[in-house]
């Protein structure tokens, strides 16, 4: 299972507590990722890409295992890590503090 | 019994404030969606528990809320969690907050640019919802006013939505420009004697209005006079900040301006200013008694530098004579050092009798009136900024 980490307020929005689990058929990508995401939760979709482009919103950021991976190419593979569950992905609202 | 149910946006979430017709102990409610701003409420006049909202993020975009219980519980229209986002035959489904702006070649004629700040050209950006209308007749029929302007509308309870694209591609489009809010629809009114006939204001280029339910518009700005664009009568480029009217003269429509306050007594066709001895023409929001058609009311703020009461004094102007004649209400608001603002979609006029005027603050207090005006009260006082108010009259 992938553990996915959201911000507050999209996890009130997708009515979870904690984490959230997702299983992930083939290559675990941003973009595999995400597609489970939205498909478990639809409420989220255009929340984290845009609906037309699938682009990342520009306030928008993923991390995993201490890397800023938002620049990423959404096809290239996440980590070891995230794919086997050991560490979350994290899609975080920009800006670190204010 | 009757009552009122208040609907109140602010930058941090949604209140709900009712009360009964005396209108004197209020309930609150809130704040629902807790730390996303919500921009706008406003419940169905056919089914007066069925609301909309628009909430949304610089983050996260936009989302679109409905109750179908007068607000007590809420719901994303549109696929459920655990449900395909894709028909059977793998069509996508309606989602709620997917506005695209219409670019194909059938409908019209679609735009790719308006103007930048500077003159220049540049793409029109969804961004964000400003105002949600519900139809006078269907409650899942609503209109909604966008950033960058746009008019959308949804036919299936807010689970999807359409542009109505004539109003963007009717030929001015390219030379409307953004106000120092964004290039927003901000107003949309609908015509209670004439189901064909829509009111739309957008900042800043203008009012305008389409007679055959919204496939063709034309802009209603002669007479408005703008020192801040290179033509000061330009037929568009004004920044409107708020239309009224009253349901019982459709044809006559009040305006709050950037600067003046005009009325035009052929449904827009030409404007004449009636600021009359209002201390400045310059304010937000602007709404007409419940039954009293030539009394309105407005809420002067000093300038378009200096968006505050003029000599620290929030005060109500009201004229009783369809404008010009202005007399200031300030019977329990604040009379030194006030320097709250009142935005444009800030105001609104419940139908009892005597109906009961509500405006919200930038500084999170929302005030009542349940004598027309004449005396105020705070409802409640310390909300995070209020964007907008709405009031339900309900039986």
């Amino acid at each position: 299972m992938i553990r996915v980490t959201l911000p507050p307020h999209l996890r009130k929005l997708a009515q979870v507590d904690g984490e959230v689990m997702l299983n992930v058929e083939g290559s675990v990508t941003q973009r595999s990722v995400l597609d489970a995401l939205e498909a478990n939760y639809p409420m989220l979709r255009g929340t984290i890409r845009d609906h037309a482009t699938q682009k990342r919103r520009a306030f928008v950021r993923f991390f995993a295992c201490g890397e800023d991976l938002s620049h990423e190419p959404p096809e290239a593979a996440l980590p070891d890590a995230v794919a086997s569950g050991a560490e979350p992905f994290m899609i975080v609202g920009a800006i670190a503090g204010g | 019994m009757s009552g009122v149910r208040v609907l109140v946006g602010t930058r941090k979430g949604a209140f709900i404030l009712t009360s009964d017709a005396k209108r004197e102990q209020w309930d609150i409610s809130g704040p629902h969606f807790a730390g996303w701003e919500i921009y706008h409420l406003k419940g169905s006049p056919a089914d007066p528990n069925r609301l909309y909202a628009s909430q949304t993020s610089g983050w996260f975009g936009q989302i679109i809320q409905r109750s179908d219980d007068g607000g007590k519980t809420w719901h994303q229209p549109g696929t459920p969690p655990g449900e395909p986002t894709t028909t059977p035959k793998g069509m996508p489904k309606g989602e709620s907050n997917k506005f695209v702006y219409d670019t194909s070649a059938e409908t019209g004629k679609p735009l790719t640019t308006h103007q930048w700040y500077d003159g220049t050209p540049h793409p029109w950006e969804f961004k964000r919802v400003w105002h949600l209308e519900p139809s006078l007749t269907d409650p899942d029929t609503v209109y909604a006013g966008v950033e960058d302007a746009a008019l959308f509308r949804s036919t299936d309870g807010g689970k999807s939505w359409q542009e109505l694209s004539g109003l963007r591609g009717h030929g001015s489009g390219p030379h409307w420009q953004p106000g120092a809010g964004g290039m927003c629809l901000h107003t949309i009114l609908l015509d209670p004697s004439n189901s064909k006939r829509i009111f739309t204001a957008i900042s800043a280029a203008g009012a305008f209005r389409t007679d055959d339910g919204g496939k063709t518009w034309q802009p209603i700005n002669r007479g408005l006079h703008s020192l801040y664009i290179p033509n000061p009568t330009a037929e568009v480029g004004h920044c409107v900040h708020r239309i009224a009217m009253h349901r019982s003269r459709p044809g006559v429509l009040f305006m709050q301006k950037h600067w003046d306050v005009m009325r035009s007594d052929n449904a827009g066709d030409s404007w004449q200013e009636i600021s009359g001895n209002l201390p400045t023409d310059f304010g937000f929001v602007i709404d007409v008694h419940a039954h009293e058609p030539d009394t309105v009311y407005v809420v002067p703020i000093k300038s378009d530098s200096e968006h505050f009461p003029a000599d620290g004094k929030l005060r109500v102007y009201r004229s009783r004579t369809g404008g010009n004649e202005w007399e200031a209400l300030t019977k329990g608001l604040p009379q030194k050092d006030c320097y709250v603002n009142v935005l444009r979609d800030a105001m609104a006029i419940d139908s009892l009798d005597k109906c009961g005027v509500y405006f919200g603050t930038t500084g999170g207090q929302v005030y009542g009136s349940a004598d027309a005006g004449d005396s105020w009260a705070p409802i409640v006082r310390d909300l995070p900024a209020v964007v907008s108010v709405e009031v339900q009259t309900l039986s």
